[in-house]
């Protein structure tokens, strides 16, 4: 049988208030936008959670358990479902209860922890833990996927010290040479972790090009799409679809008629005798891996280059996380839990994301989830809540260097 | 006695330099009995309003309708609005300005498909514009109607862009012009001036009955780079308006080390790399200080990806452009004012920060420096020597109180009323039969 793979990311980062400034350091400590973080969770959650979700919902009973997906849920977009938006949570925790979901770990902030400091890493994912076994009572302990599939070596063998079965990545070309993606792959340092690589191609012509009407293949519909999946049988054992969750509705607008495609997609697929819809903890069960693949430079799922360049690498990028993780030390010192939460909070990779300044493959994605006007403009914004953060740990006398 | 003036900003709107001074020395001439009539391309918001006083301002009426308005002959007491469309903005880059012409572009289509069937259009309403000195020529034009349409004696323009609409109306009227000298393209451009506003400039010098220069500086530039007669250039230093709201301590700071202020465009011509040179070297000796540099221009952002590439995020800030109230905050905040300009015919701001209690730097190549005699002064290139000034400054409490108390001093000999006395002695002299 070849499995279907299906995960979709749902993250929502607390955006800042751009009217942060100067002034305020040392005096004023609310960063976040509330007004524009519930306005946009709420907008999100009419065009894409629950419509979405509805259609999860009668597809998984449509399918009497044949239909079967994961999700993984950043903390602070759980955190804010919450706040803003509770019936997206509530939504969630059925589509969990089915027993057809499984739900991934991942950092609590949706960070790039893992590049800067491994304790903090590994207590974020042990937070992420906390609020998924507290907000859906199961524990997301099987599968890993670290933000925006950022990923090395190193990731998987510390992924594997803490007992995960299985991690995702990017499929991407450069890591995989002549190899295809449809396979389940082993991290070259791990004897036990499974390594599932997104098919970025066919993960892609849903996520970015489904309503882009200079494609070929435009418009694509579910008979089409089951016919290129299963076109592949013979050739693979593992189709790993990963995308954004808010491909659905948001990225891809109602009236492009993704919803109809989703509604219509797995059962074209289930009526290929040899297809499946497996979760990532359900691969790494009856796949072995074909091979070992080696990946000592990091990378993403994000941009052509496939690397960390969407978040780190100009000036300003990296000042600003060498400066935050450079508080860590202090931060934990307060031993304040809504200063250590304001300060994890700016670690989540949104931020680094408006700051990048690589406008051309991808410049017009990056203009698209970008607050702010400007890469320099979330910059200075972000550094002036960093100073802030830094005068508070001064006010309670705690060295910051 | 009456003067016709030509500006291009007046505050509260363009309140940039050349709007607070236009402000002073009109407020100041008219105090002194002289009637003034000051024309701007554009007035949106409040005009001020006083007896000796008028401002007029060329932009939401269609000049068809203003010129209808003209005949109308209203009370001299009642405000006449003329509107001219106009591109006219100090300090455009190419790209900015591309943008207002594509909205201008807009608004002309829009506005043609209203005008249809009207059949009020005046030649001058056939277009708009394409490039800016197209603009500075239709300005020119309204120079001409005004220099027909009313009354005065002098006509006084300050920087080149008003110009050719000063010539204009001196050429219909006959009165003598005085160009008023702000910058010079050599400053603004930092010796590479745009050849046609040059042109522009230097004709309009020419055609100058007497020129005024904001400094010596700015006088020898003229003499220098234009070939100007030395003896038709008089020197009026600006001054400062002392009017504050703020004092040091009503202010709250929310950090403990001191603050090192920049205030201005950032622009090749105000210096601000210099300062973030300096405040890299001043970092590496004093730890505890803050840098902040207030204002926007086009260099903004290199200096920011500068200022991250140093790592001196967490000492150096940015806070845009700031106005009114923040000013005086952003003043009395800070325990050093530094003015680095390249260039800077005059610049006011240090007497602003002195105002504050603020001690100063400012370069050698200032016409401020001039008449400042309790600012440190350093060549703005002089990266190092800015630096130990800065550290001498902020280590040395004596010395720093010493420049504040010679500060307050100077700052009582200076005063807009001398500067406007001055300016009316001239006046007299060029309308003296």
């Amino acid at each position: 049988m070849i499995a279907v793979c299906c995960y979709f990311q749902v993250h929502q980062p607390f955006r800042l208030r751009k009217d942060y400034r100067f002034f305020d350091i040392g005096l004023h400590h609310q960063y976040d936008d509330d007004a524009t973080n519930r306005a946009i969770i709420q907008k999100v959650a009419a065009k894409c959670y629950l419509p979405a979700n509805a259609i999860m919902r009668e597809l998984i009973d449509r399918h009497e358990g044949a239909f079967r997906i994961s999700y993984s849920l950043s903390g602070v977009a759980l955190e804010q479902f919450a706040r803003y938006a509770p019936e997206v949570l509530e939504s969630f925790q059925a589509l969990v209860a089915t027993g057809c979901v499984e739900l991934l770990g991942e950092t609590y902030y949706h960070s790039l922890a893992f590049l800067f400091s491994p304790q903090e890493f590994r207590a974020q994912v042990a937070a992420h833990r906390e609020k998924v076994r507290e907000c859906f009572s199961v524990d997301p302990c099987d599968t890993f996927r670290n933000t925006e599939l950022i990923y090395n070596n190193a990731l998987a063998a510390a992924i594997e010290q803490l007992g995960y079965r299985v991690i995702l990545t990017e499929g991407a070309d450069h890591i995989l040479g002549w190899r295809n993606p449809n396979f389940v792959y082993q991290p070259a340092p791990s004897y036990r972790l499974r390594l599932l690589l997104k098919n970025y191609k066919l993960s892609d012509d849903v996520a970015f090009r489904f309503s882009n009407r200079d494609w070929d293949e435009f418009p694509l519909n579910a008979e089409k799409y089951a016919r290129w999946i299963t076109a592949t049988a013979g050739n693979g054992e593992v189709i790993n679809l990963f995308m954004d969750y808010e491909t659905f509705g948001e990225h891809q607008w109602a009236d492009t008629g993704i919803f109809e495609f989703l509604r219509h997609m797995p059962g074209e697929i289930l009526k290929h005798p040899d297809f499946v819809f497996r979760t990532p903890r359900e691969v790494a069960m009856y796949y072995p891996p074909v091979a070992k693949i080696d990946i000592p430079y990091t990378i993403s799922w994000a941009d052509i280059e496939r690397d960390t360049t969407a978040w780190l690498g100009n000036p300003m990028q990296d000042s600003a996380a060498e400066y935050l993780y450079s508080l860590e030390r202090a931060v934990h010192d307060s031993h304040d839990v809504a200063l250590i939460h304001d300060w994890r909070k700016l670690q989540t990779s949104d931020h680094y994301y408006y700051m990048c300044t690589k406008w051309f493959s991808d410049g017009d994605v990056h203009k698209y989830f970008n607050p702010y006007d400007t890469p320099h403009q979330a910059y200075v914004t972000y550094t002036n809540v960093l100073n802030d953060i830094r005068e508070r740990l001064r006010q309670r006398h705690i060295a910051c260097g | 006695m009456r003067a016709l003036m030509f500006g291009w900003e007046f505050p509260p709107q363009m309140s940039g330099g050349l709007g607070t001074v236009c402000k002073a020395l009109t407020s100041h001439l008219s105090g002194q009995g002289i009637d003034i009539l000051f024309v701007m391309p554009c007035v949106n918001g409040n005009r001020p309003v006083s007896p000796h006083f008028r401002l007029i301002g060329a932009n939401e009426i269609a000049l068809s309708n203003s010129v209808v308005h003209l005949y109308e002959r209203l009370s001299p007491e009642t405000l006449k609005l003329l509107r001219i469309d106009s591109l006219l903005q100090p300090y455009d880059t190419l790209e900015s300005y591309s943008l207002h012409v594509r909205t201008l572009a807009r608004r002309i289509q829009e506005y043609q498909a209203a005008q249809q069937g009207r059949g009020e259009r005046l030649a001058l309403h056939g277009g708009y514009g394409r490039d800016l000195l197209e603009e500075v020529r239709r300005y020119a034009i309204i120079g001409s109607v005004l220099g027909l349409q009313e009354t005065f004696d002098i006509i006084h323009a300050h920087d080149w862009i008003t110009f050719p609409a000063a010539i204009e109306a001196k050429r219909v009227s006959g009165r003598p012009m005085i160009c008023h000298v702000h910058a010079t393209e050599f400053d603004r451009t930092g010796e590479h001036p745009n050849q046609e506003i040059y042109d522009i400039e230097r004709y309009g010098l020419e055609q100058a009955d007497r020129i005024i220069a904001v400094s010596h500086r700015t006088r020898e530039m003229l003499i220098a780079r234009y070939g100007l007669p030395p003896d038709k250039i008089a020197v009026i230093h600006n001054a400062v308006s002392k009017e504050k709201q703020l004092e040091r301590d009503q202010i709250k700071k929310g950090f403990s080390e001191q603050l090192v202020l920049f205030l201005g465009r950032v622009t090749l011509q105000k210096g601000p790399d210099y300062f973030v040179e300096a405040a890299r070297l001043v970092l590496q000796a004093l730890p505890h200080v803050r840098f902040v540099m207030a204002g926007t221009g086009d260099m903004l952002p290199r200096l920011i990806e500068r200022v991250a590439a140093y790592r001196l995020q967490k000492a150096f800030h940015f806070t845009g452009f700031l106005q009114g109230r923040e000013v005086e905050q952003i003043y009395a905040m800070s325990d050093l004012y530094v003015m680095p300009s390249v260039s800077e015919p005059f610049g006011v701001t240090p007497f602003e920060a002195m105002l504050y209690h603020v001690p100063t730097i400012v370069s050698k190549q200032s016409g401020i420096a001039e008449v400042l005699q309790s600012a440190i002064k350093v060549d703005f290139w002089d990266i190092q020597m800015l630096a130990a000034k800065i550290i001498q400054v902020l280590s040395d409490s004596t010395f720093s109180r010493e420049l504040v108390r010679r500060g307050a001093a100077e700052l009582e000999q200076v005063s807009w009323d001398s500067a406007a006395g001055h300016c009316r002695r001239l006046y007299e002299e060029l309308c003296r039969p």
